[in-house]
């Protein structure tokens, strides 16, 4: 089957009942997104289909059809995404594992809400657990992911 | 039967049915194989009486302090109650359009009598008349999870070929209401 991914198209001939995480792991070897739990309990392979957030752990692929794939590796296109940016920025990873997720869902709340409140953040990032702890600065780097957004 | 006996005597105001359904065989469907279905966790779950949607048989709230607003700011059940397959164990379950109704469309908690006339009223259907309600509840591939939920959920007690002829029966006896006189609450 053919996936469109980060806007480049990708044969796989994966069984169509894996989960896209697998696909986009073992198949296709993008390993920016990462496996935490394996039951949408955790948010570390969050990937977007069509712009929305999705667990890649608890989607078929089968069920992908042609829409469009967003990792880690391509939402900033050529470059890095304002959320990217602002990370860095904030030092907002220690160990990391869940980081490609919480972008992800990062990105998903800012395209909802271009300028989130506290509560906002909270609603739209409380399915992405981190271990480490770092919610303080993902707090701070989305807000000033929002802010790099407006300029 | 003394309950249904009072609700009888109070001869609800309903709308003639096909010969042959009086209304008192619409109340005992509406009663006995209508309403215990909408109020099954299966369906109530995700219509609460509050803002958050229910989890389980035991109707705890969802975890991940997911509400109605959810959905506004990115999050929304397709993020993972997703389409097919993978309904296992301890995994969101899955279903085409996952979705959460809108705040008047309670079912959580709803004696008979109030169910039945919020389902006669187009404003707490989504705009579904009674026959648009029937099709969807025989055909809406979300109604039928009910009956197919995966491992460790109950589905309701009447089955679904059983629903559904006691909603063609409640509704060819002219879609009567019981009296909340007349049953209890669940």
């Amino acid at each position: 089957m053919k996936l469109t991914i980060n806007g480049q198209v990708h044969e796989t001939e994966a069984e169509p009942g894996t989960p896209l995480l697998w696909v986009l792991r073992d198949h296709l070897a993008m390993t920016g997104t990462k496996f935490g739990c394996g039951m949408a309990q955790c948010g570390a392979c969050t990937v977007h289909l069509n712009g929305v957030a999705v667990r890649s752990c608890v989607t078929p692929v089968s069920e992908v059809g042609e829409a469009a794939i967003t990792t880690i590796e391509g939402i900033g296109g050529e470059g890095l995404h304002p959320v990217q940016e602002a990370w860095i920025e904030h030092s907002v990873p220690q160990c990391g594992w869940c980081q490609s997720g919480q972008i992800m869902s990062a990105c998903a709340l800012l395209e909802a809400r271009p300028d989130p409140s506290d509560e906002d953040i909270d609603a739209a990032m409380s399915a992405n657990i981190c271990r480490c702890g770092t919610y303080p600065r993902i707090r701070k780097a989305i807000k000033a992911a929002a802010k790099r957004r407006e300029g | 039967m003394i309950l249904l006996s009072l609700a009888l005597a109070e001869e609800p105001e309903v709308g003639p049915g096909p010969p042959g359904v009086p209304p008192e065989a619409g109340i005992k469907a509406f009663e006995e194989q209508i309403w215990p279905v909408f109020v099954h966790p299966r369906c109530a779950n995700c219509h609460p009486a509050g803002d958050v949607p229910l989890q389980g048989d035991e109707q705890r709230p969802h975890t991940m302090e997911v509400d109605r607003d959810s959905p506004a700011v990115g999050l929304p059940c397709s993020t993972c109650h997703r389409t097919e397959g993978l309904d296992l164990p301890d995994r969101p379950p899955a279903n085409g359009h996952w979705s959460f109704p809108p705040a008047n469309q309670v079912f959580e908690g709803r004696t008979a009598a109030e169910l039945c006339n919020q389902l006669k009223d187009p404003e707490t259907t989504g705009g579904r008349d009674l026959e648009a309600l029937r099709h969807h509840v025989e055909h809406d591939t979300l109604v039928l999870y009910g009956w197919d939920p995966g491992p460790e959920r109950t589905s309701p007690a009447v089955s679904h070929v059983d629903f559904v002829a006691a909603f063609q029966v409640w509704l060819d006896a002219g879609a009567p209401c019981p009296t909340d006189d007349a049953q209890g609450s669940m």
